[in-house]
């Protein structure tokens, strides 16, 4: 069991309010993403969740029962950290057996959940090797064997991929969708990417400057931006806002179309501009198309084929059911 | 050419550094060398250097006249002692300043560091009293208490530098683990600290062993370490330089042996941090 209910949490460093009163239901096996810019306080939120940090005011319930006060130790969660922290000093078999170990399990359970867990994160070769003598990849996986064992109520994710390269991170990102898959227990995820919040997420919870911005399902949130920051900061490449005479013959003040919803054509369109940067992905060519009287650049995503070059004079039409429409305040129109 | 000149150079900065080593070293050679003269032999002048008789009567004569082995036994437990308390003191201390600092923790440091900027002797007369009324004049638990005082910053300080080394990650990783404060402390800050620790009690023992303002003044003879056996050869009615040099080389002997091994540690207990 792990569901999670944040009851008008706040916190402050000081004087600065780092996350504004907040409410937030997450509920048991569900896998939810916090996801938003640098300084938003979804780390924060984090760790007020894992009992790392002290609420200001609020309640945090776990399971139903008031955990607010509740030590680190005694909530029952498990926690991945974007840095590891393994204890440098200990094999990687004793690394996994320390949550046991403090919960004063026997050695025999102790040995079947290690053997278990290294099998299911290719470990096995490794168990008695230090963390030191480790890749990146193998240490996170250690991280993560190390929450599993402790057969938590819930995981906690602190951005644990973005120490990893590339390639690694996809290949990690599909490991840990597994795993989620397989226990069926409750995951919270940081991260700042929002290719991994819209790829694992059941739920998203998009956080700007200490608010909640948007909760809903990947799809929702993309689909349905609720205001003109989630528009903007969930899909890749971003959706191209657009002010002015073009969002007043629609009745806004903003009106936002994402890439894939713009149809490129060499000679028909409403909207005229010039090809600036082609990013050329193979599966899509992504161009950034200058349009008389704006100063930024609109994206348009086109089939790899499609061949246009710098300077070429190209014809957009946008998809109008897909336009975004905002109003003055910066929230969605109906 | 540019070679050349960077050759000459190295050996010019090597010689300098061998005169400054030989200069640091030479006093000790010089009481080494003393303490197998002759009385006489000792003050010759010009002085000799090795073509003397030697001899090991200073040696029987110091061991005959003072008891040698109780006061190094009193030295070993006085800086064993004081440093063992010290740290108990300082590990927690550090913990709370490395780890939950507050907007004060700098100041505090400070604070604590300040005390070691006061001469000494200007409290001499209160901690004396103290002692007189509490019994614990010429005593191996006063020593021990009084040199873990004197001492207790720099172990505070070097704790607190080599604790901030670790990340607070790690120790966070423990309490989600279930850890509790003991047990975070014990089975993970511990044993990650102890290149750290091995060097603040290695200097600590070697300040301890070799403190003597407050061991002369505050010990006669029961509790007397080895500094106030040396102290003893040296009155100024009498001529016992070569006694004296024998007194000394017994009482450096075992701590330069001791840093002598433990140098490597030392040398990266004093310097860890400084480079990544």
């Amino acid at each position: 069991m792990g569901a999670i209910t944040l009851e008008k949490v706040t916190k402050s460093f000081g004087d600065v309010d780092v996350i504004h009163p907040l409410d937030l239901r997450i509920e048991d096996g569900e896998f939810v993403v916090f996801v938003g810019p640098s300084g938003c306080g979804k780390s924060t939120l984090l760790r007020l969740i894992a009992g790392l940090e002290d609420t200001s005011s609020g309640r945090i319930v776990i399971d139903g029962a008031d955990a607010t006060d509740v030590p680190p130790a005694k909530r029952g969660l498990a926690m991945v950290f974007q840095s590891y922290a393994l204890y440098p000093h200990m094999t990687v078999r004793k690394n996994i057996a320390f949550p046991m170990r403090m919960a004063g399990l026997d050695k025999a359970e102790q040995n079947r959940r290690i053997e278990a867990a290294a099998a299911a994160l290719n470990l096995t070769d490794y168990l008695d090797r230090r963390p030191g003598q480790l890749s990146g990849g193998q240490r996170q996986r250690v991280a993560i064997g190390r929450a599993i064992v402790r057969e938590p109520a819930a995981f906690l994710f602190d951005e644990p991929l973005s120490n990893l390269d590339a390639a690694l991170r996809v290949g990690m990102r599909l490991e840990i969708s597994e795993l989620h898959t397989r226990l069926k227990t409750t995951m919270v995820y940081v991260t700042h990417d929002q290719v991994e919040a819209m790829t694992m997420a059941d739920k998203i919870v998009v956080l700007s400057a200490g608010r909640i911005e948007q909760v809903g399902s990947p799809l929702d949130l993309y689909r349905e931006p609720r205001n003109l920051f989630v528009a903007g900061f969930i899909g890749s490449p971003k959706m191209n806002l657009l002010t002015g005479a073009a969002a007043a013959e629609r009745g806004a003040t903003t009106i936002g179309i994402r890439p894939e919803h713009i149809a490129a054509s060499p000679d028909t369109g409403p909207w005229r501009g010039i090809v600036g940067v082609s990013e050329h992905l193979g599966s899509d060519t992504f161009f950034h198309v200058r349009i008389e009287g704006r100063d930024e650049p609109i994206t348009v995503r086109a089939d790899g084929e499609v061949s246009l070059h710098h300077g070429d004079t190209i014809y957009l039409t946008p998809d109008e059911n897909r336009i975004h429409r905002f109003g003055p305040d910066g929230l969605r129109l109906a | 050419m540019a070679r050349a000149i960077s050759t000459h150079r190295k050996a010019l900065n090597t010689a300098i550094a061998w005169l400054i080593a030989a200069m640091i070293f030479f006093p000790i050679l010089w009481t080494v060398l003393t303490s197998f003269k002759t009385e006489a032999q000792a003050i010759a002048d010009p002085p000799l250097f090795f073509g003397f008789d030697w001899t090991l009567e200073n040696y029987t004569t110091v061991q005959d006249r003072s008891n040698y082995f109780r006061h190094f036994w009193n030295s070993v437990v006085i800086s064993v002692g004081s440093t063992l308390l010290g740290l108990a003191l300082a590990v927690p201390a550090a913990w709370s300043m490395a780890f939950v600092p507050s907007k004060h923790t700098k100041n505090i440091l400070m604070w604590m560091l300040s005390t070691k900027m006061l001469p000494p002797v200007g409290v001499l007369v209160p901690i004396y009293l103290i002692f007189r009324d509490w019994g614990l004049l010429d005593t191996q638990i006063g020593l021990v208490i009084v040199l873990t005082l004197i001492n207790l910053p720099i172990i505070v300080w070097m704790l607190y530098t080599y604790f901030k080394e670790i990340p607070g990650e790690i120790l966070e990783a423990a309490r989600m683990d279930g850890a509790s404060l003991k047990s975070e402390v014990l089975y993970v800050l511990l044993p990650m600290a102890v290149p750290g620790i091995a060097s603040t009690m290695l200097l600590n023992i070697i300040l301890a062993w070799n403190e003597a303002f407050w061991t002369l003044n505050l010990t006669a003879a029961k509790a007397a370490p080895l500094t106030a056996f040396i102290a003893s050869y040296s009155s100024p009615e009498g001529l016992f330089y070569a006694k004296l040099s024998a007194a000394s080389t017994m009482a450096i002997a075992p701590i330069l042996i001791m840093g002598w091994f433990s140098q490597k540690q030392l040398v990266r207990g004093l310097t860890f941090g400084a480079v990544k």
